[in-house]
């Protein structure tokens, strides 16, 4: 029972947090500084405050923004559109499949959600080729463009969310009193009416959880956008429009940072207005 | 109730004539090679009509399975186009010599031969899973020590988790690139000053694939860690009051109770930090592009891919040299490995939580 004095203890803990999260918030720092400096004081001095100014700073940000290769408001304008759409489409759609396959015990929902299931573990390398020489000839076919266009990638966003949304969504209507649904039903209520008045409202938390997790991922995902896009194509994400840009300016690092500095606000502001319903889904999301 | 039935049949009927006329329309101007720029929405909207057809059709018997195909319908179509039909076609291609469009032999098993000898490629196998060894090691380990210190008592215990989680949030091309300056500007000024160590620690194979660890495990532990507070959290107060009467000491508790009773965490966390350090590519891509020397591989072979994974190799194969078959065969060999590994750790776990 030798108990060590509990403050002590405590002080030690709070040190060694206070270290770690410098640690960890130390290239944020960086990113921040060094966007107000011009690249010979970058060179010069990359961790002080020597060389920066508010006059660097904005002509930075204003040589990034209006960028050919990576004109920002653009970039980010579809981003948030394909992002948004992808999320209300992937809940909707989600929900939909999600309750017909958990109420109808029949051999054929079982086989859906077991392929859905399945493909989870599908390394997408494995379909990225194909799928973008499949999209290349139905575009061509049917006359509507699918690569280089951002309906072409929501509907990419809808197959590839789709599995781990139904997953999620499945073991929640599991939960949900079938009786409810019943009720409904001799009160005169259409099976599509029962879904989208009553059980609908009641996916709210969870269709939270699969948002964020969705959003996460279609907001930084890198590789699919820039497989459909392209590199130098008109339309242009987030973080394929980076990448367009670090290629064309090699180690120009007063920009590159600045152009990092842009792409990380936006997520950042949405972290610090839903820090707890982010937490909590990304946990909610991986325990499920 | 009767006028009512009439018209929904009639409007029934309506939609479903229009829908299959447009869309059948549709078809035949796409298999005539016309090029009228109306024939994809005449398209969408032909079985956006059949399915609002489908939907009127005023039958009480069947409204039931209307509904469930409609509400099916989307996500099964896009999850089909996407997914299924690219992974069938995959598999296929894999075994022929097809080049991004066309493909003109089958070829069989000549695409696998050839993956395996190529030098590069089994180094980029076996960086693979050095790099998830280490990953699974090194960011359970900071994950769980950091909820660890998490769950105490300190002050500000929000703004610590919050922190330590913020890099999660950035996706990894842009964490690549702050990182990159950060090793080639800052971290050199550092070796220079106290070893007078002047290179960067990307341009060398060994210290730029720590480079990628040190990255992944940064943004990654926070995630990692805060699985580890929910587990943390679930472990009933009275249990821990009644060791600490006992006469348990921190370690004890730790190691006698808290890790096995969060065993079910530990394998979520494994899981995760298995396959996400399998397919690890923005980080890759961003930090190193792959690039890095190795001397005297299997033999005398000189290789530039030092630090490429597998998912970085299979994109380089297909979008830099232009081996597309190649690239797919080598992708199917990366999904079997993937799901492989992913079956047996679950079976591993499962039977060592019924143990403990």
């Amino acid at each position: 029972m030798n108990r060590k004095p509990k403050t002590s203890t405590t002080v030690i803990q709070t040190i060694i947090a206070i270290i770690i999260a410098i640690y960890v918030l130390f290239p944020f720092f960086l990113v921040v500084i060094n966007s107000f400096k011009n690249t010979e004081s970058i060179t010069k001095d990359p961790i002080g405050f020597t060389g920066m100014s508010f006059s660097q700073f904005t002509s930075n940000l204003t040589d990034v923004i209006n960028n050919t290769h990576f004109l920002f408001w653009s970039a980010f304008g579809s981003s948030a559109i394909i992002t948004v759409l992808s999320l209300v489409l992937l809940a909707v759609f989600g929900g939909m499949a999600a309750w017909v396959i958990c109420r109808n015990h029949t051999v054929w929902s079982r086989v859906i959600y077991f392929i859905f299931i399945a493909s989870m573990i599908i390394p997408f390398q494995v379909v990225m080729l194909p799928l973008i020489s499949t999209f290349r000839d139905v575009g061509k076919f049917i006359g509507i463009q699918m690569l280089q266009s951002i309906p072409g990638l929501v509907f990419a966003y809808c197959g590839f969310g789709g599995a781990m949304t139904v997953f999620i969504l499945t073991g929640f209507i599991k939960g949900i009193p079938y009786e409810l649904e019943e009720a409904a039903g001799i009160d005169g209520c259409a099976p599509e009416g029962v879904f989208f008045r009553i059980i609908f409202p009641l996916l709210k938390p969870v269709i939270t959880t699969v948002t964020i997790l969705n959003g996460m991922w279609i907001w930084n995902d890198y590789l699919l956008p820039s497989m459909m896009l392209g590199q130098n194509g008109k339309v242009k994400t987030l973080p394929v429009a980076v990448q367009a840009f670090v290629g064309s300016y090699v180690k120009q690092w007063n920009l590159i940072l600045a152009a990092a500095l842009l792409a990380i606000i936006p997520m950042i502001i949405v972290f610090l207005i839903g820090q707890k319903q982010i937490v909590q889904g990304m946990v909610d999301g991986a325990i499920k | 109730m009767d006028v009512n039935t009439t018209s929904k049949k009639l409007l029934s009927l309506i939609c479903l004539f229009a829908g299959l006329i447009l869309f059948i329309g549709a078809l035949i101007l796409d298999f005539s090679g016309s090029k009228v720029s109306f024939r994809g929405a005449m398209l969408v909207l032909g079985i956006i009509l059949v399915l609002a057809g489908m939907f009127f059709f005023p039958s009480l018997k069947h409204h039931r399975t209307m509904v469930n195909i409609i509400f099916l319908f989307p996500l099964l179509f896009t999850f089909a186009v996407t997914v299924i039909i690219p992974l069938i076609l995959g598999i296929g291609y894999s075994f022929t010599d097809w080049n991004g469009i066309k493909l003109k032999n089958v070829v069989g098993f000549a695409n696998y031969a050839k993956m395996f000898t190529q030098p590069s490629f089994i180094w980029s196998i076996l960086i693979t899973f050095l790099f998830v060894v280490f990953n699974m090691i090194l960011v359970n380990l900071v994950g769980f020590l950091l909820a660890l210190l998490c769950t105490t008592k300190i002050k500000g215990l929000g703004f610590f988790r919050a922190s330590y989680f913020l890099p999660n949030l950035i996706g990894g091309i842009v964490l690549g690139y702050i990182w990159q300056f950060i090793f080639s500007n800052v971290v050199t000024k550092f070796t220079t000053s106290l070893f007078d160590y002047r290179y960067s620690m990307i341009s060398e194979t060994n210290t730029a694939f720590m480079a990628i660890i040190i990255v992944y495990v940064w943004q990654y532990a926070g995630y990692i860690m805060l699985i580890y507070i929910t587990g943390l959290n679930t472990v009933p107060r009275d249990v821990l009051e009644a060791a600490a009467i006992d006469g348990a000491n921190a370690r004890e508790v730790l190691f006698n109770i808290k890790i096995p009773m969060i065993a079910s965490t530990f394998t979520i966390c494994t899981f995760l930090t298995l396959t996400s350090a399998f397919k690890q590519f923005d980080v890759n891509l961003a930090l190193t592009n792959g690039t890095g020397s190795v001397d005297g591989f299997l033999g005398d072979n000189y290789l530039t891919n030092g630090t490429e994974m597998i998912a970085l190799n299979i994109y380089s194969t297909a979008v830099n040299k232009n081996n597309y078959a190649l690239a797919e065969a080598k992708a199917v060999l990366f999904f079997i490995i993937l799901a492989t590994v992913s079956i047996l750790q679950v079976r591993i776990s499962n039977k060592k939580e019924v143990e403990m």
